[in-house]
């Protein structure tokens, strides 16, 4: 199963394995990772799932829907060119190896 | 209460009324029996199916296209029955119809407009406390659960000062018109006539302050997004489920918190778990209890056949609770992972203003922490029954200042 690292705020990375077809935010949340907080539970309502992608892996993400895209405007954290929602990224064995950096805060 | 064998389908049937007095009064014992006795179970007394496990529960809310909203979501068949009132064209609607008043809402209510508010609704949650300090005992529910909404949600919709007393009967009403029809809601709609008309004249554009959540949904008249006879609609939606709801929700965490000294005191120490103590309140409170849907064809749900037409009753608080899906689920801990609890609800039709409820709880309840080092309840609380919601008509505290 492909693997994830999150790299938290201050450096310190947690590499999580996903099972099949789940989102960086379910895989997260399944593994406690501190700082996904995922409060909707995945509905991409809450935008706080925020995560800031590795730029060598941005090109190789599934394409931002509109409402994402909204949402991404009310991150408690700087919104930045690399943000995305993790609930929006679905891992399968291409993304094996992913890193996602978590911001400072989700609310 | 018993599980009576099972019919031809393999599904049990029970004699459980979700909507009797006996069961709101202590609705636990019965949820324990409907989650054990199958995924899929059939209730008698009102012909319906229902689900009781958080798996079922997640399911039934994720299929939108078998289980709809359009029939209704309350006990009542739209095919058939004429409904009280006008349908929601948000809550009452399947996709894609759906989809574009959804989208409205989304944005009236987003992350980046609570933003905005935040600061607002901090200043009246200090408030709020600074007149309980000055009481030390009081109602929890009408001085502090009742009054902090009100003293922000309709001045952020937009509400004219007349008639606001209007709101929270009206809400009442939309809840208990959801269940069978029973005295709560017999009774609740014979008396809607005037909450009726209050809140049907408050939707209209020229009734709403400029820039508050109304205004914003008429503006998206002006974008093309809705049209003139659905924006006020829309409006409704907000008038009755916005307050209510809250209220209940802010009741909850509270009576929570004095129920659970040790939890209080942790959140006493860390503020930052306020959001968190909110939201396992709602989680373990589960202040919306319940939720149908009708299925648009015979489907499979975990081994049950059920056919077309069929009323599905999901009962969010049992799931909110099944030890399947939580470890410990009857223990109120505010430091509890709770993203995916059904409280607000899942998929298309969660709630739309959660984020409102959130930010009203967290910064109500920071207020709280910062400022009260002990809430004790000095009498019997009492409740208040609603076919839908449940939560106290009054809980009596006294408080100590930090």
């Amino acid at each position: 199963m492909p693997a994830i690292i999150f790299i938290h705020a201050d450096g310190k990375p947690d590499r999580v394995e996903t099972s099949g077809g789940e989102s960086a935010m379910q895989a997260a949340t399944r593994h406690g990772v501190e700082g996904i907080l995922a409060e909707c539970g995945g509905n991409a309502m809450c935008a706080t799932c925020h995560v800031y992608v590795d730029e060598s892996w941005l090109a190789r993400l599934p394409a931002m829907a509109d409402d994402e895209d909204a949402l991404l405007d009310g991150t408690a954290a700087e919104r930045r060119p690399n943000s995305r929602l993790s609930c929006q990224i679905t891992v399968t064995s291409e993304l094996d190896g992913l890193v996602l950096r978590l911001p400072e805060r989700q609310i | 209460m018993t599980a009576s064998g099972s019919a031809g389908s393999g599904v049990p049937h029970l004699d459980v009324d979700p909507f009797d007095m006996t069961f709101f009064a202590d609705p636990y014992p019965a949820h324990e029996l409907l989650r054990e006795a199958g995924p899929v179970v059939y209730l008698d007394k009102w012909k319906v199916y229902g689900v009781a496990r958080y798996a079922e529960v997640h399911a039934v809310l994720n299929d939108p296209a078998t289980f709809c909203s359009s029939r209704g979501v309350g006990l009542s068949d739209f095919k058939k029955e004429t409904p009280w009132r006008p349908p929601s064209l948000i809550l009452e609607a399947d996709a894609p119809a759906h989809t574009r008043t959804r989208a409205v809402l989304s944005k009236v209510l987003s992350p980046t407009v609570m933003k905005q508010v935040r600061d607002r609704f901090a200043a009246a949650a200090e408030e709020r406390v600074d007149a309980l300090l000055d009481k030390r005992s009081f109602d929890a529910i009408t001085d502090l659960a009742e009054a902090y909404p009100l003293s922000i949600f309709p001045d952020a919709l937009g509400l004219k000062a007349e008639g606001r007393e209007h709101l929270i009967p009206y809400a009442s009403v939309v809840f208990n018109a959801f269940g069978p029809p029973n005295q709560l809601r017999q009774e609740a709609i014979e008396r809607s006539m005037p909450h009726q008309a209050y809140v049907a004249e408050q939707c209209q554009r020229e009734n709403l302050t400029p820039g508050g959540f109304g205004a914003c949904i008429h503006a998206q008249v002006d974008e093309g997004a809705i049209t003139p006879t659905e924006a006020p609609l829309l409006v409704r939606s907000l008038l009755s489920a916005g307050l209510d709801t809250t209220v209940n929700g802010i009741g909850a965490a509270v009576y929570c918190l004095a129920r659970f000294p040790d939890q209080w005191q942790r959140l006493r120490e860390d503020l930052s778990l306020a959001r968190g103590a909110f939201e396992e309140a709602v989680r373990f409170e589960s202040p919306v209890q319940t939720f149908f849907r009708t299925t648009t064809r015979e489907v499979e749900l975990s081994g049950a056949k059920i056919g077309e037409g069929e009323k599905v009753l999901m009962f969010l608080a049992a799931a909110n609770r099944d030890p399947r899906r939580w470890d410990d689920p009857d223990r109120y801990d505010i430091t509890r992972r709770t993203s995916g609890h059904v409280g607000f609800g899942s998929g298309i039709h969660m709630c739309v203003g959660q984020l409102v409820a959130r930010l009203e709880g967290e910064v109500m309840l920071t207020a709280l922490a910062r400022r009260i080092a002990k809430i004790e309840i000095t009498g019997e609380p009492k409740r208040r029954f609603n076919n839908t919601l449940r939560g106290l008509d009054s809980l009596p505290v006294t408080i100590t200042p930090a």
